[in-house]
């Protein structure tokens, strides 16, 4: 996973709230076994004059020329809601952003960005989504600065911002634990062994 | 000192404190289906990473496969085969339990866990799937995850989780006639709104909870995912335990004693702090239908789509108007006079055998409305085998209703079927999203029985309603 520090990027707003991962890429745009080729998929219901099609629709922002290459995504309150596919994420990524700042994001859906390099960040979007504007990220600072030079602090757990600035890969920083996690089992086992189907 | 029932699993479960507020969790069960279970399979071996331990993990065909008789690995929805094919290959490899199509077992993951005693108390369970939620009906910290981390759990058997807060909703009092915990899940949407519970688990208490069977536990939990917690539990007791008793993977003999015993200590302690709670008296919940485009925009039935003066803590200007306008509905509007063209009961939230009953017993000796597209597809084989052999499939294709093959179905529209643009939709399903049953379909969900009510009168339509029409 690519290490993410800065970014300065142009901020795509999409300040609807509620916002679910059907609409971030339909079921229907799920076409293969894999994490790759969902892009083109991403906001389908939105971008495209019709289901399936692929005519952009002129009034949705993502086909708007003044946002184009832009990394970071504004959007609406309880960002992701709704089905677990990490689609959503792939799509974002593939896609080319980098960072989605709204009020509040799905937990599900927050976990799934940070495993794919996608920055969640905890802001009131609204107040960003004027003229087409970059904004600053930084994450080990975590702030978001604008155009203006105001900035803007945001939270983020340790662990996240940890995985997130260093490119980790999660599976491989607790296989090290490995004989930890082993123990545990061992233990937890004689207590509950009704749990166990692996004799 | 006194800890809530989540402490007292999470702290069984925590293999180390990461520090930060993560904890290294153990996890007890890992549940797949062939969406996105075998893209976290096939990822794990393309890393050449095996499954730690195939044995405490099963898979199921759900989400993708037709629910129409006859059906095989072949489905409507385009490029859906690959999906069941990759599944069947990578369970095959890893060793682990699938429950195919053609097994009497296979259903959707949800219904078939509880059948089989796969999800016990007091245990971690993950799956690929938000609605995993459902399942801390049975006293289990169980929580829906994405695909990244199921092969996280798959090759640590842990998971790297950021401690969730703590909420209690203690629903107190009896529910009223006719009112069910479908009509419960969505009154708290409505009351607390679709961010409610961001990043908590859920701890539904109180007598009215209590008075539920595990079926109605399901399904009240099921709908946690839409108010955005991190899951859902109710303590366990004797109506978990009896309904436990005796299913394939639940413990036998001796072992099943000192297991009880154990889950009996699992209960949130008197004098256990909770980050907030909730009172709620059940005599205020009425039967329930939602109006817009999120589950949050729900009303009592009878009660006309609410102007935006009335929910402006809960939505802005925008998300109420735009919701209207997708659902061609105006401010002050009567439901009642919402003509409907499609009626459909099934998903995990409302296809387990107690919901297919209820709507059964409206339905006996009365008539799908003219126009209706009427469907029931049951949660599982088990469910499908039951209902028939009480006749209740008789009871639903008198009516007129189409008698499916377990799965998820049309619960959403993953490019096979669908109700089609702009029809409107009363479904005793969990998500009223735009698009989510098919490009432009217009979803109202309720409890089975008011889908079934309103299926009979071709308009949304409470069951007592009926006595008038019939």
């Amino acid at each position: 996973m690519t290490p993410f520090t800065t970014l300065t990027s142009i901020a795509m707003p999409l300040i609807r709230d509620n916002i679910d991962t059907d609409a971030i890429i339909p079921s229907r745009e799920m076409k293969t076994v894999g994490k790759t080729g969902l892009s083109d998929g991403l906001f389908a219901g939105w971008r495209y004059t019709e289901v399936g099609g692929r005519v952009p629709e002129p009034g949705f922002v993502l086909n708007d020329p003044a946002y184009a290459g832009a990394a970071i995504l504004l959007g609406g309150a309880n960002f992701g809601c709704g089905s677990s596919r990490e689609h959503a994420a792939w799509a974002l990524a593939e896609y080319g952003f980098r960072a989605v700042i709204a009020p509040s994001f799905n937990p599900i859906f927050r976990g799934n960005c940070v495993r794919n390099g996608i920055v969640p960040i905890a802001l009131e979007a609204r107040a960003l989504a004027g003229a087409p504007q970059p904004l600053a990220i930084d994450l080990p600072a975590q702030t978001v600065t604008d155009a203006a030079g105001t900035v803007a602090t945001f939270a983020i757990d340790e662990e996240a911002k940890a995985m997130l600035v260093g490119g980790l890969d999660a599976i491989d920083l607790t296989l090290r634990r490995r004989d930890v996690i082993a123990a545990f089992r061992d233990a937890h086992r004689t207590a509950h062994p009704w749990v166990y189907f692996d004799a | 000192m006194a800890k809530t029932l989540f402490e007292k699993i999470w702290d069984r479960h925590l293999v180390e404190d990461l520090g930060g507020g993560t904890g290294l969790v153990l996890i007890d069960r890992v549940l797949l289906h062939e969406r996105t279970g075998g893209v976290a399979l096939e990822s794990l071996a393309a890393a050449a990473r095996p499954v730690a331990s195939p044995a405490q993990v099963f898979a199921t065909m759900d989400h993708v496969v037709d629910t129409l008789p006859g059906r095989t690995d072949r489905t409507i929805m385009p490029t859906g085969t690959a999906f069941i094919t990759a599944t069947r290959e990578a369970a095959k490899a890893a060793g682990i339990t699938l429950f195919d199509l053609g097994d009497p077992r296979q259903g959707i993951v949800h219904v078939i866990s509880p059948e089989q005693a796969i999800v016990l108390p007091g245990l971690t369970l993950v799956c690929p799937d938000s609605h995993t939620c459902s399942q801390g009906a049975l006293g289990a910290l169980a929580w829906g995850i994405g695909s990244s981390e199921a092969e996280h759990a798959l090759a640590t058997t842990t998971l790297r989780v950021t401690r969730p807060k703590t909420m209690r909703i203690t629903i107190d009092g009896v529910l009223g006639a006719g009112v069910t915990a479908k009509d419960l899940a969505l009154h708290l949407l409505a009351r607390f709104g679709s961010s409610g519970a961001k990043g908590h688990v859920l701890e539904y208490a109180g007598t009215a909870v209590r008075a539920l069977n595990v079926e109605g536990r399901l399904t009240l939990c099921n709908m946690a995912t839409e108010c955005a917690a991190f899951s859902a539990i109710i303590a366990p007791d004797d109506t978990v335990f009896a309904y436990l008793a005796g299913r394939p993977y639940a413990p036998k003999g001796a072992m099943w004693d000192r297991a009880v015993a154990d889950w009996r200590t699992l209960a949130s302690d008197a004098g256990a702090t909770f980050d907030t709670e909730h009172r709620v008296d059940a005599a205020d919940v009425a039967p329930m239908v939602t109006w817009g485009t999120s589950p949050q925009q729900a009303v009592p039935l009878g009660r006309a789509v609410p102007a935006f003066a009335d929910v402006s803590d809960r939505d802005t200007a925008e998300a109420h108007a735009r919701a209207l306008d997708y659902m061609g509905l105006a401010e002050g509007e009567a439901l009642a006079h919402a003509p409907i063209d499609a009626a459909f009961i099934g998903s995990c939230t409302n296809a387990r055998l107690s919901d297919l009953r209820r709507a059964a017993a409206i339905l006996k000796g009365r008539r799908v409305a003219t126009g209706v597209r009427a469907i029931c597809v049951p949660g599982s084989g088990a469910v499908k085998a039951a209902a028939e052999a009480e006749g209740l499939d008789r009871i639903f294709l008198d009516a007129g209703f189409e008698w499916r093959e377990p799965g998820c179905s049309m619960c959403f529209f993953a490019g096979g079927e669908s109700f089609g643009p702009q029809q409107r939709v009363i479904t005793s399903t969990n998500r009223n999203f735009e698009s989510r049953q098919g490009p432009g379909t217009r979803s109202h969900l309720a409890s089975p029985e008011t889908v079934a009510a309103s299926a009979i009168a071709g308009r949304i339509a409470a069951p007592a309603a009926l006595e008038q029409i019939a």
